[in-house]
């Protein structure tokens, strides 16, 4: 048992290491000028350049058009990341909410529809996707960005398995109560699925987050470039100058990792504070 | 308050189970109803029917004089009672029972006085800030019997509404929902599977069968003559013991065996006799004055405080007897016993149907 645990504790020390090294290390790094990292290369000591790095790569512009820096970048990867994971949450709510409680033709055979899409992942659809949205007018703008990612088989599934563990009494009382449809989505459905919510909102913020091949096809204007597409980009032209600023990628590299954690920590005690509070 | 109609009630789940099979009841108004029977009799859907959580497949309800087969549940000014509470669990207390009159639209102030009458009435005042997952089972129960009264209904419609509470729990809520609606004067129909929450509440009692109607009547008639067998077996705890018998030349016999003397008085070759286990007599000798006597051997004495139970065979095997004895009684396994049942005791069945004979 002892034996056990030490081991235990060994393999996770050792995930954490190689998890958090990077990181630390990219930080470290991003805290000294480009001249010391040229020369010296990866840096494992706090440097004195911290505001300097992070005001330059937030607020200088940047790219080939001088119009975009790493504010704007933030910006963007917020409303994708965002708009992502309350689109998903949304769209695949109603759909679970109507595959479940309402009885429509070949509803099942709707859901192993929705449910087999989970084979056919962006990547696989990409070309016909870039087709739709490019006919539509929508590339460069939010909505092209956003829209065409947001249907969810695994959010739908994940609500249709809460709704249908949710009690058929709850339905009913409710509607002698006189909550039609509506009604008993908005108030009794939605608040029941808070900790569901919760779940799937973080996975889909991160993963809307760090989508790279849409973003790059869909956006060739500058001031829609996400983070996680614009580092490159951005640093190609910094890079060509002089010496490569290396403090500034690494900048860009923290910050692009940043939210996306802050919003794990955030809704993850949120998340475990529903698990254990939770009852239907 | 209203009076509610039945009339010729079926419904027919997915085109072949028949759960409910052409029931008619005229419920008075301010009575208390309850549907009693074996679990699966179809209890459930023809309340659910009269909620309008159920279609009707074919037949009438009636609400006062209005026909609301196709009345919205909302709309038939009935409140439901479930079994397991079914409480909104993310509103407080208060929310759960002003949410259908919110709904309903009512001024703000009239859902605060309804709400704090009926928590007072229900003695939950205390907990009105406070989330169904923080109350104990009882109190749940009262909050769901508090939502109902809310809304001042003209019928309470009650499912099982005791049977997720402990025993001494369940007695208690039983008195307190007696006393509620006479105090309130609402129509009520309740569903049991429980007899003697039937007997306890009912003004009168439907007994339910396999979707059909056994018999209606107030408990203590039901009671005194059962319908059929079935309900002679289901009302009345411990159960009636049931006797297949035949003429045997002036008198009666027991249909398999002997041990069973008594005069034919209804003149059939063959038929069931029943006898409650609280009218058999153990008598010293056989034969002495007027009745059914029979004579069988002690299996275990049963005792349960206030009474004790004897159960016994004939001598040849067949049905066991079960007899009502003072709990001082004193038996032993193979003692022989003589036992004799008033004529004014001894119920008659039809050996086919089942049907009673007068
Ligand atoms: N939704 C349903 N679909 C099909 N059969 C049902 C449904 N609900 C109930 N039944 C059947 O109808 C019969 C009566 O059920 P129910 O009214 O719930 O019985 P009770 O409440 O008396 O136990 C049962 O045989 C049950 O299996
Ligand atoms: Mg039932």
């Amino acid at each position: 048992m002892k034996k056990l645990q030490i081991s235990d504790h060994i393999i996770l020390l050792l995930g954490v290491f190689f998890m958090v090294t990077p990181v630390v290390l990219a930080f470290l790094t991003s805290t000294h000028d480009a001249i010391t990292i040229y020369k010296e290369g990866i840096q494992f000591t706090p440097g004195g350049k911290f505001f300097e790095n992070y005001e330059t790569v937030l607020f200088e512009a940047g790219g080939f058009t001088k119009e975009v820096n790493g504010f704007v970048m933030l910006k963007n990867s917020m409303i994708l990341g965002l708009g992502f994971a309350v689109g998903k949450i949304v769209i695949s709510m109603l759909a679970a909410y109507a595959i479940v409680y309402f009885r429509f033709p070949m509803a099942t055979l709707c859901f192993w529809v929705i449910f087999a899409t989970l084979l056919l992942p962006l990547e696989v659809r990409i070309l016909p996707s870039y087709e739709i949205v490019q006919s539509l007018g929508m590339v460069n703008t939010y909505s092209g960005l956003i829209v065409p990612l947001i249907a969810s088989a695994t959010g739908t599934f994940f609500f249709r398995q809460f709704f249908m563990s949710v009690p058929d009494e709850l339905l009913e009382a409710a509607r002698i109560d006189g909550a039609g449809p509506w009604k008993f989505f908005k108030d009794i459905l939605v608040p029941l699925s808070q900790t569901m919510i919760a779940a799937i909102f973080i996975i889909m913020f991160v993963y809307g987050w760090n989508q790279y091949l849409w973003p790059t096809l869909i956006t060739t204007d500058e001031s829609l470039f996400t983070l996680v597409r614009g580092i490159k980009q951005i640093l190609q032209v910094w890079v060509g100058a002089q010496i490569p600023d290396f403090n500034e990628a690494m900048a860009l590299a923290i910050l692009a990792i940043v939210p996306p954690v802050l919003i794990v920590v955030i809704f993850q005690s949120w998340f475990v504070k529903g698990l254990v509070e939770s009852d239907k | 308050m209203a009076t509610i109609t039945l009339d010729t009630v079926r419904k027919v789940y997915g085109g072949n189970v028949e759960a409910v099979k052409g029931v008619s009841i005229d419920i008075a108004d301010g009575e208390f109803i309850v549907l009693v029977g074996p679990s699966g009799c179809g209890k459930s859907t023809l309340l659910r029917m009269m909620a309008g959580l159920e279609e009707i497949t074919t037949g009438d309800i009636r609400i006062g004089d209005r026909v609301v087969n196709n009345v919205d549940p909302a709309d038939r000014d009935i409140a439901m009672v479930f079994q397991n509470y079914a409480l909104y669990p993310h509103m407080t207390v208060y929310n759960n029972l002003a949410y259908g009159l919110k709904n309903r639209g009512m001024a703000k102030d009239e859902i605060d006085r309804r709400v704090k009458e009926a928590a007072r009435i229900l003695e939950i005042g205390d907990y009105l800030e406070r989330k169904p997952r923080a109350l104990s089972g009882g109190q749940r129960q009262r909050v769901a019997m508090g939502r109902a009264i809310v809304r001042e209904p003209a019928a309470f419609l009650f499912d099982e509404p005791l049977s997720n509470l402990d025993a001494k729990l369940r007695v208690q809520m039983r008195v307190e929902i007696k006393r509620l609606q006479r105090a309130l004067g609402t129509t009520s129909v309740y569903v049991t599977h429980d007899q003697l929450e039937a007997m306890t509440l009912a003004d009168r009692l439907v007994v339910l069968n396999g979707g059909n109607i056994e018999q209606i009547g107030a408990p203590i008639d039901v009671y005194d003559k059962p319908a059929s067998t079935f309900v002679a077996s289901f009302i009345g705890s411990p159960a009636m013991n049931l006797l297949k018998v035949k003429a045997d030349g002036n008198g009666l016999a027991l249909a398999t065996g002997t041990g069973l003397k008594g005069p034919n008085t209804k003149g059939r070759d063959a038929y069931i006799i029943g006898i409650r286990p609280e009218h058999l007599e153990v008598v010293s000798a056989p034969g002495e004055g007027d009745g059914i006597h029979l004579e069988a051997s002690v299996n275990v004495l049963e005792p349960v405080g206030a009474e004790s139970y004897l159960y016994s065979s004939f001598a040849d095997g067949g049905d066991e007897i079960l007899v009502r004895v003072s709990s001082h009684a004193r038996h032993e396994p193979d003692e022989k016993l003589y036992l004799r049942a008033a004529p004014e005791n001894i119920h008659y069945f039809d050996a086919e149907t089942g049907q009673r004979i007068d």
